[in-house]
């Protein structure tokens, strides 16, 4: 036959290139503007999408096999997880309510990642981008179902993981994590992929999945860890998303590197605000600490950002400008955050405790010059209150910053004594904020930001009771009902671990004695 | 873990996530589909508008036409979520790697005659692009259509669709020289007999309404697409000229048609048994796409079956009707 002898091989890159860039064409019966309408307007300039460099190159069948085998390996390690009762063998109870942080209020920013990388992944003009995107919308659904999966087991032994999705559309402290994500989702597409696959993915990743995973891994929970190490070669992929995108833009044109910087500095600032749920958690949360989050942010970003900083000072950029601020706060945020957390006991789906004699002793280590000074005297107080059968718990509603949403407990750089106020006015209204950074966000935007749900605005002005439910009513008690909203059950979700329903089945199921049984 | 922790009764406190309960039940334990799938999209209090859609709240019933009470009833009947549709396709693309072995030891290729070669590329190589058009139009439903149930297969049904392109292009890269894309490609953008289904692939690019899309796209263009090309010119054409390479180096497309047309005409029946308004409304999109797409299939279905092509598409657009007429939209 006539078939030719020696066919021309394609070499690796050519050959993806055709499995992939090779499929578009441009559009001549709609127009290209028409069919790709969402990539312009945020004023990055793009003249070549041909230098995209792809971040990875899979082609479905190699990503079929590699994901399909990761699977299987995951879902052995859970059912097996599940069958031996595997929740019996970490460290002590406490630890689940870091479970409980991750799945409220982490777990359901991964499905907006999936929906939100399936836009990109339609709309950026640039085949090779749109490809990379679209395979970060569906591992973004692995990574949302996985950890539901792997965390299921938990919520049919503990309370306050029952209901993640409607609480992360309700609660206080969870509209944290959703208001940064919905930022994110609803810029466009170059601020998404600078927000989320530059900013949290490749700069910030590191402060959330070690003390997470390995704190998983101290703390005797093999289903975390398996779930985490099963991520984490899908997350190597993100990040080198985040950096190629970044390098994209700003080779593409001079005039796109103050438009990047400004992003840089924003989500920045954003993400460090969202991390401090996770500096408490690493800090007093889990019974078997990992390192503090002190330690990370040295290592992960004060080292890694710095030589990355260096990196892309021949673009133009500079370090984020929040970055001297967010260095000193690394003394401070997890001390003030708990301590929020701990006086809001009674309206958070998780427990909180007085952290005993030993971690005391730890994070006074861990801050020397901090601890002691600042936080542990609140410590001894609250803790002495607590056995006088005074634990303390905040009733009142705190102020929150407009832009993060976090109360308002972040004290002035260079004075922790002094709680930090900012504000704006903005068409005949007052806005707050927890700092400079986060008043700054605002003013760049405020059309944006006057938009934001938040809790403690939309407590008072009554929307935050179940439909049918009547304030005027005798006896009212608004408090109940907004936690009757969040689909708190009272007593059970919230409330000290000390006493709690989780202390008390866990030891019963491990046969242990119960030390706070005695109240 | 010791025997006397197995000894103890350890009785779980509830069976699974209030939002999946509210389905299923809370009696026994759900399944990992109904954990990953129902009612775990975002609905309310959405703090911003979209920059890059200001009508419209992030997730936003009002982008299509059609109403239900709660997205949640389009159930996919294959159930999948993540790890069961990847594990399925790692399964379906090793029964490939078999057959490109088995076409490669045999020497398949090299026994098809030229003629029988060209015409397989001929009519193959363009539909690499309508297979990308299913790409971006699925990534479309999942990224702008409600509920997760209804997107989160879309997505899956987007990488198939990439999948489909790339065993095309993997096909033309085993039949022949790599110029064989380039001839496809220009034939896509230049060939008059390619030009109505461009066109129809580019309008459906720029729908607004992710349910006529998924009408548009999925029921009417791959319902006629794929059993013309893979029944009817691969399998009983070309296969029975010698071609039985293309029909072995193709196996995937017919095989993942019939197995997602469970998934989609599941949709069409849920959305239309809700209520009469979605019916017409379904009704209406699908004559005119399926009939559009048939006229835009014409001259793709002579090119391939010479005088027989016609007859062979209205067969497969006969088929079409009857499918959806047991989804309950009689055209």
């Amino acid at each position: 036959m006539d078939t030719p002898v020696l066919k021309k091989k394609l070499g690796l890159k050519e050959r993806y290139a055709a499995m992939t860039r090779g499929l578009h064409w441009d559009t001549t019966y709609q127009p290209m503007d028409k069919v790709f309408p969402y990539d312009k307007y945020e004023g990055i300039k793009i003249h070549d999408w041909d230098k995209w460099e792809d971040p990875f190159r899979l082609t479905m069948d190699a990503y079929w096999k590699y994901q399909g085998e990761k699977e299987k390996k995951l879902y052995a390690v859970i059912d097996a997880f599940a069958q031996n009762n595997g929740q019996l063998g970490v460290t002590d109870a406490r630890y689940i309510n870091a479970l409980k942080v991750f799945l409220t209020g982490v777990t359901p920013l991964e499905y907006n990642a999936h929906r939100l990388f399936a836009h990109v992944g339609r709309q950026f003009t640039g085949t090779g981008a749109r490809v990379a995107c679209q395979m970060q919308s569906i591992d973004e659904l692995r990574h949302y179902q996985t950890e539901t999966h792997a965390l299921s087991h938990y919520n049919k032994y503990f309370n306050g993981m029952h209901s993640p999705k409607h609480m992360n559309d309700r609660v206080w402290y969870l509209s944290v994590p959703k208001s940064y994500f919905e930022d994110a989702c609803t810029s466009g597409p170059f601020e998404f992929l600078t927000a989320v696959s530059f900013s949290f993915e490749y700069l910030l990743t590191n402060l959330l999945f070690v003390p997470f995973m390995s704190g998983a891994a101290h703390n005797g929970d093999m289903s975390t860890v398996t779930f985490g190490f099963s991520a984490q070669s899908d997350e190597s992929r993100h990040m080198t998303l985040g950096i190629e995108c970044l390098k994209f833009m700003l080779e593409q044109d001079p005039d796109n590197v103050p438009i990047v910087q400004g992003w840089i500095d924003k989500w920045f600032w954003r993400g460090y605000r969202l991390l401090s749920i996770v500096a408490m958690m690493q800090d007093y949360m889990l019974p078997k600490r990992v390192m503090s989050w002190r330690e990370g942010w040295e290592m992960y970003i004060e080292q890694n950002g710095e030589s990355l900083f260096r990196d892309l000072a021949r673009y133009g950029i500079r370090k984020p400008k929040g970055w001297v601020q967010a260095c000193e706060g690394k003394n401070h945020i997890s001390h003030q955050t708990y301590a929020v957390f701990y006086s809001y006991g009674a309206a958070a789906a998780f427990h909180t405790w007085v952290p005993e004699e030993e971690e005391m002793a730890w994070l006074s280590e861990k801050y020397p010059e901090t601890f002691e000074k600042y936080y542990l005297p609140r410590w001894n107080y609250w803790r002495e209150q607590a056995k006088n059968g005074n634990r303390f718990y905040q009733k009142t509603l705190p102020m929150l910053c407009q832009t993060c949403q976090i109360p308002m407990i972040f004290t002035e750089p260079g004075d922790a004594t002094k709680i930090a106020y900012r504000e704006s006015d903005y068409q005949g209204d007052k806005y707050h904020f927890c700092s400079d950074h986060c008043k700054e966000i605002f003013d760049n935007e405020p059309e944006k930001y006057v938009q934001a749900w938040l809790p403690v605005h939309q407590i008072y002005q009554g929307n935050c009771f179940k439909p049918g439910v009547d304030p005027t009513k005798e006896g009212f008690d608004p408090l109940l009902a907004v936690f009757d909203y969040y689909n708190f059950k009272v007593g059970r979700d919230n409330l000290d671990f000390e006493g709690s329903e989780d202390q008390k089945n866990f030891a019963a199921w491990r046969g242990d004695s119960v030390q706070g049984a005695k109240k | 873990m010791t025997v006397e922790l197995h000894a103890r009764e350890i009785q779980p406190l509830r069976n699974t996530f209030t939002h999946t309960a509210y389905y299923v039940g809370n009696d026994r334990p759900a399944s990992r589909y109904q954990e990953a799938t129902l009612d775990v999209q975002p609905s309310d209090n959405f703090h911003y508008r979209p920059t890059w859609d200001p009508e419209h709240e992030i997730y936003d019933k009002s982008r299509t036409k059609i109403k239900l009470a709660d997205w949640n009833v389009l159930r996919d009947p294959r159930q999948y979520y993540y790890a069961t549709w990847t594990i399925a396709r790692a399964r379906q693309q090793d029964a490939m790697e078999s057959n490109y072995e088995f076409v490669q030891s045999r020497g398949l290729v090299a026994k098809m005659s030229d003629a029988v070669r060209n015409k397989a590329c001929e009519v193959l190589m363009p539909l690499r692009h309508v297979a990308w058009g299913g790409n971006m139009n699925n990534s479309s439903i999942c990224a702008y259509g409600y509920g997760a149930p209804f997107t989160a297969p879309a997505m899956f049904h987007a990488m198939d669709h990439l999948g489909a392109a790339q065993f095309i292009t993997r096909l033309g890269l085993a039949l022949d020289e790599p110029a064989v894309l380039d001839a496809g490609k220009n034939d896509w953008l230049n060939a008059a007999c390619w030009q109505p289904l461009r066109r129809y692939v580019e309008d459906t690019l720029v729908l607004q309404d992710p349910f006529e899309l998924f009408i548009a796209q999925n029921l009417a263009l791959d319902g006629l697409l794929y059993p013309l090309i893979y029944d009817y010119f691969v399998d009983d054409h070309i296969a029975l000229q010698g071609g039985t390479a293309v029909a072995m180096l193709t196996a995937f497309m017919p095989e993942w048609h019939a197995e997602s047309a469970r998934w989609i005409d599941a949709v069409v029946k849920m959305a239309a048994v809700e209520s009469d308004d979605n019916r017409q409304l379904i009704l209406a999109w699908l004559t005119t796409w399926a009939d559009r797409a048939q006229a835009a299939l014409s001259p793709v279905a002579e090119l391939a079956l010479g005088n027989n092509g016609l007859t062979a598409l209205q067969e497969v657009r006969d088929a079409l009707d009857m499918r959806c007429k047991k989804a309950g939209i009689v055209v």
